[in-house]
């Protein structure tokens, strides 16, 4: 049937995809191309079938697949999706061969070796959001790392090799806590009366409840600082500007589109149903860095002297808007923050395209360098005008029905209890008007260059190709902005099933838990 | 006509300008004159429908609210919060079928005047596209019956009004003053948002009435009235921003940067009265402090932007300045409780505000053509000084402009007087049942005032000699397409529009169709009802009239007395008072203060936040990395070069620094400590350990790029670190198996270095 082996196929087509392109000629510049192309576009035109087999009115996991691996251990390959996984696996899809037309003539050197890459961090990045075993989610997560630390440091900016190690450094050192965790949280499970090790999520999550509060904050906390890096949270963003500004513009699409997402999901996914009591322990603490991730960002973006650097504080200040979404621990907060990842790759992955188009013609990304684009090229200036005002937030637009979800989740917290947060990150909404609306008026609006000569460089309007490229992304950029129900209907299960558990579990203080001790005597685990 | 024969209507009324946007936006180059036919026809056709609505609901149905409801979003039953489904709809009752025929005949007779203006325009068919996408929001804040569409549009609305400042813009101060109008919006609007929240939060709808229906029930936001005159209040932000109330005012003299047709239609009759729009529709949730605010803010607005008014030179700067000086009366009239007389402003407001605004264009157009016949292209055609005289080469022009004059200065016979009058009235009334007199003072100061600087308008650009009779010779009375809006609008500024009585307002068909509404809030915090008001109301209103004509009467003879007669010397006075006149032309020095604070303020911030980002964050991850780095190099550049010595050195060093951190961080942590403190705890410890480590290798080693080495060093630092933290806390087992992971972390990195 094929139920049983789609989600595997669509995770290693581009593996397929890959080695196909590695047996090319290196010569062939155009083949290798069109190769990566069609290789991730097969990849999308079969993760839609997932949409359709998806049904989004059942619970639970759907379209699993389960294999053994280490059985002595029960660690398995055990993959399947629910609403969540299923968003982000297509945005995933969508995003990456558009990353590749977008960016068809910007990669000259090592052209082969870049499209394996690219394609290989595809099958990370699917891997991530569909592993149920939390060893094989965390050898994806780890896999993505690589290609993405070669893709930085090989073919990215001037500073290429700074960005690569520091991005390598940050998500390493934050996974690593989070293998501790997973290998603790396995030998919880051993512990526990006719327990054994494992690493199967859906079996963990019950374990994980029953763990008293504090050991539960400290695995919380590995989990957390792993995810808090990737999204990221202030204060562990600092990695991010400068992955994206040296990474090549298919990298920083991708980074932003997809990347980023794997910290909120892994919040969403893991952290949240596996320590509840300490998900909401800490919600106010992870509340307030989210609320001053929004300001803070935003803030700093606004005097960004660099579009690529703007962009890149911006996804700080949205990816905000994320984690309030999740800490809010309401089912619109929620509902707010998937949709809002889902809007921030749509978006962000296409101001990295546009920043990334006009770069190719002036070579350039200094914002003082630009004035008056949008009277040589009006269709860019259309483009970057809807890609902006998406970002912004505004109503018939994709942001604003997140925005306005999480919002609206802040305000009414149970567990916050304060629309305090909600009136701050209200901030966020003007700011990013703000240097938005700053950066296009410096870039596209005033009087044309002297000789409309922009880096020494003549402009041109977008050709068919990149027009091709963004227009798929600004159809969903509406369709989620007038009618957010066909995606929010997916996930709307999920958010609902997470949100009711850890409102159980907030009226109900958890039981000690008894252990069997490695002595075989029962010994009830001390707190302290 | 059935009801929903009417709602079909309004539904197409809504649509059709939409349909025109869409058309226009993709396909105006291939169109014959860049569809200028379409969207100009395409408003007509609105504009037959809206009459038709209000005819047919002021005559079938006079008192019923016609509804339209769809379900948009359904979340089904939420935990804590009860079943949840958003509902929007639209809704038509008297103020709206009445709005609907205002934003319609504006924009109709705005397109057709545009044909003549715009002529030659380079972007001549989005300009078209952007009149179609403004007025399917305006009219969609019009139509709405919720909150929900209502912010949509109130949003959308903003980004036409910013598309249409920044039409040309190539000139910066264009450019500018769209995003000064985009983002001073928006902080209202962030207000307003925040208002609705409180209200859906609450009530779980966006609807009006069930939001209206529950207030009355004895409903309140958080159980507590002050909630709900703050939901008011905050919802009245947002038509702070709109309606360029006092404090955000600021941006509505800096939109006139765009085309003049633009300036009538938006700036002047429809988006900007959308905020008094917005109050009539919530006027019966706000209580009497939300009120007291908004009649202050309106008269604050009122007056501080008739003083400035006064010495603009500017025709567009004096007339933006009276419209946020109207539209202050109008906010005003609706916080006294004159609700009627606040929308009846709005209304008759409108009409003449449109006609002097396209009158100023046909100006402006016919002086353009003058200086750029003469070749002069120095001279400023929107300065009056530059003017003068025009009465006899534009006499179609000067009369509807002189018409309007009237109007606005509350001369009786025109529709101006009537309205006016109502408000002053209200005023007064709600000085003898409050106490608060300070608001009709202000009002009828400010009716002064107007008749004064509008006269001195007309006065200056009509009236007189010409400076400069070559450039005289050229000017010209617009083509026809310009003086047929003209005209209308001046007719309808006449009163038997809007009542029979010439005198009073209360007998006409408008203040039949257009009642107060009770107010739902809890009678604790409610205002005078409608009854004590009426009856308030009916003591001063003669005494209303004759002061309000006598105000009329002195600014109107000032004005003539000063600079048709020239009795008064305008500049010995403006050289006497030489601070006063400076603070007026330049406008409280709101901008400057704006500037100085927020704007300068925010940047200031953000380029502190940036050098603490560059310096302090990503300072300490580089420092850290040099630690690392030097822990194992020493003067050798990577771990298997490194001597033996230096590797045992830092290895000791690294024991000492993690063993310090830890006593520390161990010192520091309470018993039953939560997360928070936890982990500032442990930044502290981590901070300590790094100190100390520092201190040990001050000076040795420096930065490197290979820094897999570092990263060993790193993984074992932290490791060790958060090992020793763990143990505080685990007892037994635990640490035997968290040394396994340990361990396991070690051999995981291994393979994926």
């Amino acid at each position: 049937m094929i139920e049983n082996f789609i989600l595997t196929l669509t995770i290693f087509l581009p593996l397929a995809a890959g080695i196909v392109v590695l047996l090319l000629p290196s010569g062939n510049t155009r083949l290798i191309r069109m190769a990566g192309v069609a290789g991730s576009l097969v990849t999308f035109i079969v993760s839609l079938a997932l949409y359709v087999l998806f049904d989004p009115a059942r619970a639970g996991y759907q379209l699993v697949q389960h294999a053994d691996w280490i059985p002595s251990l029960n660690i398995s390959y055990l993959v399947g999706i629910d609403g969540l996984s299923l968003l982000l696996i297509l945005l995933t899809t969508f995003l990456t061969p558009l990353a590749l037309i977008g960016t068809w003539n910007s990669i000259t050197v090592r052209l082969k070796e870049y499209t394996v890459m690219v394609l290989l961090l595809e099958v990370g990045m699917i891997g991530v959001f569909a592993s149920l075993d939390l060893v094989l989610f965390y050898v994806f997560w780890e896999a993505m790392l690589i290609p993405m630390y070669f893709i930085i440091g090989i073919w990215g900016g001037q500073d290429r090799v700074y960005a690569a190690v520091k991005f390598f450094l940050f998500t390493l050192s934050g996974s690593l806590l989070m293998l501790v965790a997973i290998l603790s949280l396995g030998y919880f499970a051993s512990i526990v009366p006719n327990g054994h090790f494992t690493t199967n999520l859906v079996e963990l999550y019950q374990v994980g409840a029953s763990l008293p509060v504090n050991v539960q904050l400290w695995l919380f906390a590995a989990f957390a600082l792993s995810f808090a890096i990737k999204v990221p949270v202030f204060p562990l963003h600092t990695w991010l500007p400068d992955a994206h500004v040296q990474a090549p513009t298919a990298g920083s699409v991708i980074l932003a589109g997809v990347l980023l997402k794997m910290g909120t999901y892994g919040f969403i996914r893991f952290c949240l149903p596996l320590f509840p009591n300490a998900a909401i322990q800490s919600a106010p603490f992870f509340s307030v860095l989210a609320v001053i991730g929004i300001v803070y960002g935003a803030l700093v973006a606004m005097v960004q002297t660099d579009i690529k650097k703007l962009v890149a504080y911006s996804s700080v200040s949205h990816l905000g808007f994320v984690v309030l979404g999740i800490f809010s621990l309401t089912e619109e907060g929620m509902q707010g923050a998937i949709i809002q990842m889902v809007n921030h790759g749509l978006s962000t992955g296409a101001l990295f395209l546009l920043v990334g188009m006009i770069y190719d013609r002036t070579h350039t990304r200094e914002i003082k360098a630009y004035g008056g684009v949008a009277r040589l090229m009006p269709v860019y200036a259309a483009f970057l005008l809807i890609i902006s005002l998406s970002s912004i937030g505004l109503p018939g637009l994709n942001g604003f029905v997140g925005e306005f979800l999480v919002l609206l989740g802040a305000f009414r917290s149970v567990t916050l209890q304060s629309p305090a947060y909600a009136a701050v990150a209200g901030l966020g909404v003007i700011f990013s008007a703000v240097y938005l609306l700053w950066m296009y008026q410096r870039v596209m609006l005033g009087p044309v260059r002297e000789g409309g000569l922009y880096g020494g460089h003549k402009l041109t309007d977008l050709t068919k190709r990149e027009i091709a490229t963004l227009i798929p992304i600004v159809i969903f950029v509406a369709w989620i902005g007038v009618y957010p129900r066909t995606f929010l209907s997916q996930s709307a299960l999920v958010s609902k099933r997470t949100v009711e558990y850890l409102q159980g579990v907030q009226r109900s203080a958890p039981a000690p838990l008894t252990m069997r001790a490695a002595d075989g005597s029962m010994q009830e685990l001390r707190s302290r | 006509m059935s009801p929903e024969t009417i709602l079909t209507l309004a539904a197409a009324v809504l649509l059709l300008p939409l349909a025109d946007f869409v058309l226009l936006i993709f396909f105006n180059k291939r169109l014959p004159r860049q569809g200028d036919w379409l969207g100009t026809s395409i408003l007509f056709a609105a504009l037959a429908a809206s009459v038709t609505i209000l005819i047919v609901k002021l005559t079938a149905y006079p008192e019923e609210t016609l509804r339209w409801t769809f379900t948009w979003v359904d979340f089904g039953t939420m935990p804590f919060f009860g079943p949840l489904s958003i509902q929007l709809g639209l809704m038509v009752d008297n103020v709206a079928a009445i709005m609907l025929v205002v934003v319609t005949i504006v924009s109709a007779l705005v397109h057709l005047f545009s044909i003549g203006y715009m002529e030659g325009d380079v972007r001549y068919g989005r300009y078209y596209a952007y009149l179609g996408l403004f007025s399917f929001s305006m009219l969609g804040i019009v139509l709405t019956n919720n909150f929900l569409m209502m912010y949509v549009s109130w949003e959308l609305v903003g980004l036409s009004s910013y598309l249409l400042i920044g039409h040309w813009f190539e000139k910066k101060s264009a450019s500018d003053a769209a995003k000064k109008a985009f983002i001073v919006n928006r902080v209202g609007d962030v207000g307003m948002f925040t208002g609705i929240l409180i209200l859906f939060a609450t009530f779980h709808t966006f609807s009006f009435d069930t939001i209206f229906g529950a207030i009355q029930s004895g409903q309140v936001p958080f159980g507590s009235n002050a909630w709900l005159t703050a939901a008011g209040i905050l919802i009245f932000c947002g038509a702070v921003g709109k309606s360029a109330q006092f404090p955000l005012h600021v941006w509505l003299p800096d939109a006139m940067e765009g085309p003049t047709p633009v300036s009538a239609l938006i700036h002047a009759a429809t988006m900007v009265a959308a905020g008094v729009y917005l109050v009539t529709r919530t006027f019966a949730m706000m209580t009497a402090d939300a009120l007291m605010v908004i009649a202050y803010i309106g008269a604050i607005t009122a007056f501080i932007s008739a003083t400035i008014a006064v010495a603009q030179t500017d025709i567009k700067k004096v007339l933006a300045y009276s419209t946020v000086s109207q539209l202050g009366y109008m906010v005003m009239g609706l916080g006294v409780g004159a609700y009627t007389a606040g929308f009846f402003h709005l209304t008759t407001h409108a009409m003449f505000k449109a006609g002097l605004f396209l009158g100023s264009g046909s100006v402006i157009h016919a002086m353009h053509h003058a200086l750029h016949h003469a070749g002069d292209h120095h001279t400023d055609a929107q300065d009056i000084r530059n003017m003068g005289g025009l009465r006899r080469k534009m006499p179609i022009t000067f009369f509807a402009f002189l018409m309007y004059t009237l109007a606005i200065s509350g001369v009786p016979f025109t529709s101006g007087f009537l309205s006016k009058d109502e408000i002053l009235a209200g005023t007064l009334a709600f000085g003898t049942l409050t106490g608060h007199y300070l608001i009709p003072i202000v009002g009828f100061f400010v009716a002064g005032l107007t008749a004064f600087y509008m006269f001195r308008l007309v006065i200056l650009t009509f009236f007189g000699e010409h400076k400069d009779a070559h450039r005289f010779e050229a000017v010209h009375e617009s083509p026809a397409v310009m003086t047929i809006p003209l005209v209308v609008f001046a007719v309808l500024s006449f009163f038997a529009f809007y009542s029979f009585n010439p005198f009073g307002a209360s007998s006409g068909w408008f203040y039949h169709a257009v009642e107060r509404p009770e107010s739902v809030v809890p009678v604790a915090v409610a205002a005078a009802n409608t009854g004590a008001f009426e009856e308030a109301l009916h003591h001063v209103h003669g005494l209303a009239m004759l002061l309000s004509l006598l105000m009329a009467g002195l600014g109107i003879l000032a004005a003539y007395a000063t600079y048709y007669w020239k009795k008064i010397d305008a500049d010995a006075l403006a050289a006497r008072f030489k601070p006063v006149h400076q603070f007026l032309l330049n406008k409280w020095y709101f901008d400057e203060l704006y500037d100085a604070t927020a704007v300068r303020g925010t940047l200031a911030l953000a380029r502190a936040y940036r050098w603490f980002d560059n310096t302090v964050i990503d300072g300490l991850v580089n420092g850290v990395a040099r630690w690392t780095v030097g822990l194992t190099t020493g003067t050798k550049n990577t771990w298997e070069e490194g001597s033996l010595g230096g590797v045992f050195y830092k290895g000791v060093a690294a024991l000492i620094s993690v063993y310090i951190g830890w006593t520390a961080a161990a010192a520091l942590l309470p018993p039953a400590a939560g997360i928070v403190v936890m982990a500032g705890c442990g930044l502290v410890g981590l901070a300590v350990a790094g100190l100390t480590f520092f201190l040990f290798y001050a000076g040795v080693g420096g930065f490197d790029n290979k820094i897999v080495d570092g990263l060993v060093n790193l993984t074992a630092y932290l490791a060790g670190f958060f090992g020793l933290l763990t143990r505080k806390v685990q007892t037994g087992k635990v640490q035997t198996y968290l040394a396994f992971a340990l361990f396991g972390v070690l051999v995981f990195f291994l393979w994926f270095r």
